[in-house]
């Protein structure tokens, strides 16, 4: 159910679909922020932040998901990736309350709130340099298109795009480092 | 930040992705570091002038299908390894198969030499040298592979570098071979191998610190 849902919803993203990507991307967070609660017991005010982090790891990656794959089983993979990266970093692997273990999956069960992360994306966005800052500023907070971008910042249209990329890759990797 | 934010950021304007950029990638790679190895092959090792008449032995495409199996599979199990949520499959099970083949074979051929003529068997006269070349053609196609393994997605770190350091020993082998004048099994089920676990050991190094993403 849940496997041919998001992937068809992640396999028309794929081809550019951005309201499908939406929905995909909102159904996403619902699954993981309920998986990354039972997980981070011992942490709640890090649920937030590594759910954003998923969340960015996922649109960063996405082209390492194959169209055959199945999708939960990668986005599984990617969590537990981003999870025990997260407690290695903290050196606090006593927070986990047990082992990760395979069947404790990210689509068992779900909640539903909208919630912060602890740091500022805004503020984040700010140290960019301006050939990711801008692009990804008029394009993906203002939904401007990419040719009007490219006509605001006199960059070209392939440059908006790129910018866009490095750039989400960049604030990833702050995101990553202030953890 | 709030995430509702964070979702609508990431999804307006989202671009078609190109899926068959990964294996555009990796092909690249691949290329580049054979071609690379086989240019120092060519001109600082200088190719086997025997290497036509040896092709008239069987022996010599036995060591040419066993690098290349080895490449394959080894191949095989990068290209997995840098996708979350994917299965090794049978790669590893292709690769101890090989190698313990070569290793039937290289027992073979010692049982049936006098015992004074095992030990040139075993070491020809290129052992010294041997694992250690095979390694240096294959850090070229190591530095590519683990390149393009950090625009991917591993999430078992020492795994992925270390399989991308089996899959360029391999290739390194292959190309070694157009050098190297060794044929015996024994002498490649030894010298061959511990050329291609070289890089395996430094990708399996490397990979944790180089792949974390």
């Amino acid at each position: 159910m849940i496997e041919e849902r998001l992937r068809s919803l992640m396999l028309q993203s794929l081809a550019g679909d951005a309201a499908a990507y939406r929905i995909f991307l909102d159904e996403l967070t619902t699954h993981l922020r309920s998986y990354l609660r039972r997980r981070l017991g011992g942490l709640p005010e890090e649920v937030e932040d590594l759910l954003q982090e998923l969340l960015l790891a996922v649109h960063n990656k996405r082209h390492t998901y194959g169209p055959k794959q199945p999708l939960t089983p990668w986005v599984q993979a990617i969590a537990r990736y981003k999870l025990v990266d997260l407690l290695r970093r903290r050196s606090r692997s006593d927070v986990l309350t047990d082992p990760l273990v395979e069947d404790d999956q990210v689509f068992a069960r779900t909640a539903n709130d909208a919630a912060e992360a602890q740091y500022d994306v805004a503020k984040l966005l700010r140290g960019l340099p301006d050939r990711q800052r801008l692009p990804i500023l008029y394009v993906k907070i203002e939904g401007a298109s990419v040719t009007d971008t490219a006509i605001r910042t006199g960059m070209s249209e392939s440059a908006v795009k790129v910018g866009v990329h490095r750039g989400l890759k960049a604030l990833a990797e702050r995101i990553r480092s202030i953890e | 930040m709030k995430t509702e934010d964070l979702v609508s950021l990431l999804s307006t304007g989202a671009e078609p992705v190109d899926l068959r950029l990964p294996s555009r990638r990796w092909l690249l790679a691949l290329a580049g570091g054979a071609l690379i190895a086989f240019l120092l092959t060519a001109g600082l090792l200088k190719l086997n002038p025997a290497l036509w008449h040896a092709t008239s032995q069987p022996m010599f495409w036995v060591r040419e299908s066993y690098c290349m199996v080895l490449g394959v599979l080894g191949f095989i199990a990068v290209v997995r390894l840098a996708r979350p949520g994917l299965r090794l499959g049978l790669a590893p099970v292709g690769i101890a198969v090989a190698v313990i083949a070569m290793w039937v074979l290289a027992l073979m051929t010692l049982a049936a030499a006098s015992p004074q003529d095992r030990a040139a068997l075993i070491l020809g006269h290129t052992a010294g040298a041997c694992p250690f070349l095979i390694a240096l053609l294959a850090a070229p196609l190591l530095a590519a592979l683990l390149a393009v393994m950090r625009s991917l997605a591993p999430t078992r770190l020492r795994w992925a570098g270390a399989a991308s350091g089996f899959a360029a020993g391999s290739v390194g082998a292959l190309v070694y071979t157009l050098h190297c004048p060794e044929l015996a099994p024994a002498f490649i089920g030894t010298w061959y191998l511990f050329g291609m676990l070289i890089p395996t050991a430094i990708g399996a190094w490397l990979g944790p610190r180089l792949l974390r993403w």
